[in-house]
């Protein structure tokens, strides 16, 4: 005899997936550990905190000016603008106003970090989609802009540029017309990518009201920047509390309606075309500095010079200028007045002054020992500034010491990664995509 | 025109400890006790309109002596008024506890978190206090000042 076997009653429960913490679709090592219904995100959990690289402990341990190199590997993607951030933070202790070209400088190169942030979040997350051809255009943009970045700074990434009471070095020869010349070819590129894009009916179906945060939301999770704006509320830190020189410039600040992610994506895009304005401005309007070194005639080597000096032939020397190698263009004593602070106790000599007397050497050698360095009075000091994904804030507490008694980021990208289960759930599962690249999480700003 | 801290004070002489407005910073540093009444009252108030908390963070005063030791920190931003303020409470090493503002910006949970595990301050009434830069079997936190810069961690990790 055989018995019918009885049928089990299907259950269905929910699955758990982890999306990361390494994953071709994370721009960055986090995790996000969803709960699926089928293909719908019941609920979902991110865990951080892969990348860190303990940032803040590592600022309180050397001098205020050896915290500069970290910060470039904050935000690695617009390092200029960390290092701005962080020497207007240690300024605003000291209260040093920097000379007005150096104020240029530094809003030309966050202005061109911006866009290349900018350019690398839409690209990055246009390809994720599907769209490669634009990831290629946009490295292709950014790739002008690095170039410039790396004839100013000497690097591409680490540039380590800005200096507390100025920056490294002025802008090279015949800066303003490369930098044109680059802008007009991102136009070029933003003009093809806006054709490939904005009308494209499959990365609008994939982007538009997808990853959608109300204006409500995005203001009790703290969210600034492009993010904040693409839900209509119209704060960037350049207009609300203008620093450097940005108040003397004309220009919008994009703001959405939807808060989704097609929003998300006009906004970046013009914000670029903003930027690329602001500098286009900015090289106008610069006041010119001094002429740029005549290496002809008077110029020897450095060290030449300091064997000479060594050996007492000092008669002509302080009239000479030395050719200090590898340093940049820029970095000459000519340039230093008009991009670095004359206060003595806070900015660098330049290296000739260094290699050539006494007055300079000490000076140098006050600055760069332990123990020694600049020494903001003892308070403490909030300064924000609009990074590419919102705003950067550097709290630095001094204790009147050569070290920063305590350095803290406030990294825009962390707040939005707190928002994004808001963000996911309810959605589908490949829609995780879109939304996490239009957040353009930098992991090393977010881990710091 | 008071500034923003002097008005606090004026609104709330009890419960506002000390004021100081250094490079134009508007601080207060507040009573414990006062922390949720306050953070209410500035997110309400017409006047103060604190409607986002752009960070939260905490300062170790170790080797300052400070008297208590820790310093939580606040920074307060109004997108109506345009204006900021910073907030501070202090507490003790062996009672080391601040309510949690996460019922008044839901932005505190992850920062809260952070200040947990880097600092070792609790949170009361936070709805999930684990860490979150360091894992979970981290022993101590860092960036407490008497936390050694070269400290090692054994390793962690599954077992053959």
């Amino acid at each position: 005899m055989t018995t019918t076997p009885e049928i089990k009653k299907t259950r269905t429960e929910s699955m758990l997936i982890n999306v990361g913490p390494s994953h071709p679709a994370m721009h960055g090592i986090v995790r996000i550990i969803a709960e699926l219904d089928g293909e719908k995100i019941v609920s979902s959990d991110v865990e951080i905190g892969y990348l860190h690289r303990a940032f803040e402990k590592s600022a309180e341990q050397g001098g205020y000016l050896q915290v500069i190199p970290y910060t470039d590997r904050l935000n690695y993607v617009s390092p200029l603008i960390n290092n701005v951030g962080y020497c207007l933070a240690i300024e605003k202790l000291f209260g040093l106003e920097i000379t007005e070209r150096a104020k240029y400088i530094r809003v030309i190169m966050s202005e061109i970090s911006r866009v290349t942030d900018h350019l690398t979040c839409v690209g990055a997350s246009a390809m994720e989609l599907g769209a490669f051809t634009v990831f290629l255009y946009m490295i292709k943009a950014r790739e002008f802009l690095y170039e410039l970045i790396e004839e100013v700074t000497g690097a591409r990434l680490t540039i380590s540029y800005t200096r507390v009471g100025g920056v490294k070095g002025d802008l090279p020869k015949g800066f303003a017309d490369k930098c044109r010349n680059a802008i007009l070819e991102t136009r070029k590129i933003l003009k093809e990518v806006d054709e490939l894009l904005t009308c494209n009916r499959i990365f609008v179906d994939r982007m538009k009201d997808v990853g959608v945060i109300s204006k409500e939301d995005a203001l009790a999770y703290g969210i600034t920047g492009p993010f904040l704006r693409s839900t209509g509320v119209d704060y960037d830190v350049r207009r609300a509390s203008p620093y450097l020189v940005y108040n003397r410039f004309d220009f919008e600040v994009p703001v959405g309606e939807h808060g989704d992610n097609y929003d998300r994506y006009l906004c970046r895009m013009e914000e670029m075309e903003q930027s690329m304005r602001i500098v286009e401005q900015a090289l106008r309007d610069m006041p010119e500095g001094p002429v740029l070194l005549d290496t002809e005639g008077n110029v020897i080597p450095a060290a030449e010079m300091a064997d000479q000096g060594k050996l007492g032939r000092i008669e002509g020397l302080p009239g000479q200028t030395a050719a200090v190698d590898p340093t940049l263009e820029g970095a000459h004593k000519e340039n230093y007045a008009s991009v670095e602070t004359d206060n003595k106790r806070i900015a660098l000599p330049p290296k000739e002054d260094t290699y050539t007397n006494i007055e300079g050497l000490m000076n140098h050698f006050k600055m760069i020992m332990m123990g020694h360095g600049i020494r903001p009075p003892k308070g403490e000091a909030y300064f924000p500034v609009e990074g590419a994904n919102g705003e950067l804030g550097f709290y630095v507490v001094s204790d009147g010491t050569d070290k920063p008694y305590r350095v803290r980021v406030r990294p825009p990208c962390f707040v939005i990664m707190a928002a994004l289960p808001l963000m996911i759930n309810g959605g589908m599962f490949a829609d995780i995509v879109p939304t996490f690249g239009s957040v353009n999480m930098i992991g090393g700003e977010m881990d710091r | 025109m008071p500034k923003l801290h002097e008005k606090l004070k004026e609104r709330w002489p009890e419960d506002v400890v000390e004021l100081h407005d250094f490079r134009g910073d508007e601080t207060a540093v507040i009573k414990r006790e006062s922390l949720l009444r306050i953070a209410d009252f500035i997110k309400r108030d017409s006047q103060f309109d604190l409607n986002v908390l752009i960070d939260l963070t905490a300062v170790d005063g170790l080797p300052l002596k400070w008297k208590p030791r820790f310093e939580v920190v606040y920074h307060f931003y109004s997108t109506a008024k345009n204006h900021r303020l910073r907030l501070k409470v202090r507490v003790e090493q062996e009672d080391a506890v601040v309510a949690s503002l996460t019922g008044i910006w839901p932005v505190a949970n992850w920062f809260e978190r952070e200040v947990w595990d880097m600092f070792g301050i609790r949170f009361e009434g936070h709805p999930d206090l684990k860490r979150i830069l360091m894992y979970e079997e981290f022993s101590g936190h860092p960036l407490r000042k008497d936390y050694p810069y070269n400290k090692r961690q054994p390793l962690i990790g599954p077992k053959n």
